[in-house]
């Protein structure tokens, strides 16, 4: 199973926000980071990366620095801001609602897990 | 590293940079990205070779990698003049600094040149007699300087360069012209003619000899001249709304435009649109090739309507005393119509329409030229020569001799049997005919004509 390209680009914000809040990284680590955290299943693109990594750095929600770690090559490092960390809350907060609304279709609301098909139900959640 | 993979990764680099829409920290980053992914690959047990071809694989086309780029930085696909602050070469910023310190000093220095002669009790109205052949003299010393200066031209070079300005300066103002004199206006506009080309003395320094560097030099001057047009509507807009504003609160600032604003302003603009040209050379396209391309077909249309009308009325030219000077700048025009375009061709591609087109309108203009010479040199004869008469003959015939073998040249491209290096050559040879016409209309038409 592959997750769809829509829903890829429109959690790309959170994760990689997410992601930095963890600790600095550079892009090639933070697309190996989205793979394990996925098991593969999320399907990034380098052309997804980078354009998100730069607009998030126009918005200032990161910062970014060439950096040289010991025994390591020269690497752009991207750091979250407080900005950043502010998006993330609020980027947090809309995907619990969604993430909560689906549960609850779901799984009836009774913590239950039924088979995931469509059952009409009374009306409140 | 292996130094395969280095060249491979050298030549991944060559592609990457040549995308206007990644920038050079984007090429690094990315390559950045793909060492990584090579790394992790050649753990895993592969060859280096295997690895860089799964990792540029994995990364996928550079065609839709340069589109998301382009998603987030469509800034990029316009081409930017950045002057200073270059954020890619921090050599090249420093050099773009000095570039705009040395510009601002030459343009302060054209604009003071100007209005020093006030110093000594000439002003601009009254003395017209010395403004008009001088003001060449004022101006593109400074310009042939930035350039010199630029490409750190030898002391020998330097020289030359003085002395034929100073002898500008001789020539406009030993002889003692009346100032509504024949001579003093042939000088006035001969000499900045004759001085533009020490300017390109100055501007091919590096390689005074080259016939590459005096093409670029005939492109500087179509795009030197281009915005220097747009300078001045800039500053038509500036002195439009300066005297708007300033009358509104009841302060009348003409004196100060017509006195500082627009004589430092022009002179300034000489410098500051050589900078410019020099300055975004590589960045933005060249504009004078596309008004060629442009201008080549409807002048063409012109001339031939021209032409076939006059076969119809089969009336002959009325040769009246601007005649001459109208079929020279015709003859100009048709002459920037065919350098520009030489400009900008790519001299290896075959020929085509447009070349076919060029010849029309060579063919047609050298035609009308002929017609308009036949009638003056009548009247020459009869009524005898006078300063203007002359000059204005002595370029005809200039241009029409370039143009005539220009057309043969085309032609033999057309036909496929001359190379079209043949008339770019031809046209930078001809170059110093146009110097040695104007520096003889200066220097031997005064007193050859009694200062007339």
């Amino acid at each position: 199973m592959k997750v769809t390209k829509d829903l890829v680009a429109a959690s790309a914000t959170p994760m990689v926000l997410g992601i930095l809040a963890e600790a600095d990284s550079y892009g090639y680590a933070i697309l190996r980071r989205i793979n394990e955290l996925s098991g593969g299943e999320l399907d990034w693109t380098e052309g997804l990366l980078y354009p998100l990594l730069h607009r998030l750095e126009r918005l200032g929600h990161v910062e970014s620095s060439w950096q040289a770690v010991a025994g390591e090559r020269r690497r752009k490092y991207y750091r979250i801001t407080e900005s950043g960390l502010a998006e993330l809350a609020d980027q947090r907060r809309q995907w619990d609602t969604v993430v909560e609304a689906l549960k609850e279709i779901w799984h009836g609301g009774h913590g239950d897990s039924r088979p995931l098909i469509a059952i009409p139900l009374g009306g409140h959640a | 590293m292996t130094d395969d993979l280095e060249a491979q990764f050298a030549q991944w680099r060559h592609y990457v940079q040549r995308r206007r829409e990644l920038s050079r920290p984007d090429a690094e980053e990315l390559e950045d990205h793909l060492r990584g992914s090579v790394d992790e690959l050649v753990a895993a047990g592969l060859h280096a070779d295997e690895a860089f071809l799964v990792a540029v694989k994995r990364m996928g086309s550079l065609d839709d990698l340069s589109r998301e780029f382009a998603r987030e930085h469509s800034e990029r696909l316009w081409k930017q003049l950045v002057l200073t602050g270059a954020a890619d070469s921090p050599v090249a910023d420093t050099r773009a600094r000095r570039d705009l310190l040395a510009m601002a000093v030459c343009a302060a220095g054209a604009a003071a040149s100007v209005k020093a002669p006030e110093l000594f009790g000439l002003n601009f109205e009254e003395d017209a007699a010395f403004y008009g052949p001088n003001v060449g003299l004022f101006v593109l010393p400074w310009l042939a300087g930035f350039l010199a200066w630029r490409r750190q031209a030898t002391k020998a070079l330097v020289g030359v360069l003085l002395a034929l300005f100073a002898l500008g300066a001789v020539a406009a103002n030993i002889y003692s012209l009346a100032e509504d004199s024949q001579s003093v206006v042939l000088t006035a506009i001969h000499l900045p003619i004759a001085l533009w080309f020490v300017v390109g003395l100055a501007y091919v320094a590096d390689d005074v000899r080259a016939p590459r560097r005096r093409m670029d030099f005939i492109r500087f001057t179509g795009e030197w001249f281009v915005y220097y047009v747009l300078i001045a509507l800039g500053g038509g807009v500036l002195t439009a709304f300066m005297f708007g504003t300033f009358e509104a609160i009841g302060i009348s600032p003409e004196g100060f435009i017509s006195q500082w604003l627009m004589p430092c302003g022009a002179a300034a603009a000489v410098v500051v649109a050589g900078w410019l040209v020099e300055a975004k050379q590589s960045v933005v396209e060249n504009i004078a090739p596309v008004l060629t391309k442009l201008f080549t077909p409807l002048f063409t249309a012109a001339l031939l309507a021209f032409l076939v009308t006059l076969g119809f009325t089969s009336g002959g030219i009325d040769v009246e005393r601007e005649a001459l000077i109208l079929f020279d700048l015709l003859l100009v025009v048709v002459l920037a119509l065919l350098l520009y375009s030489i400009s900008a061709r790519d001299p290896l591609a075959p020929p085509g329409l447009f070349d076919k087109l060029q010849l029309a309108l060579v063919v047609s203009a050298l035609v009308i030229d002929v017609l308009v010479l036949l009638e003056i040199t009548g009247r020459i004869t009869e009524y005898g020569t006078t300063p203007n008469k002359a000059a204005a003959l002595g370029e005809n015939i200039i241009l029409l001799a370039n143009l005539a073998w220009s057309a043969w040249l085309v032609l033999g491209l057309v036909r496929r049997r001359a190379p079209f290096a043949a008339l770019e050559r031809w046209q930078t040879t001809y170059l110093p005919v146009y110097a040695v016409w104007a520096w003889i209309v200066v220097l031997v038409f005064p007193p050859l004509f009694n200062y007339l």
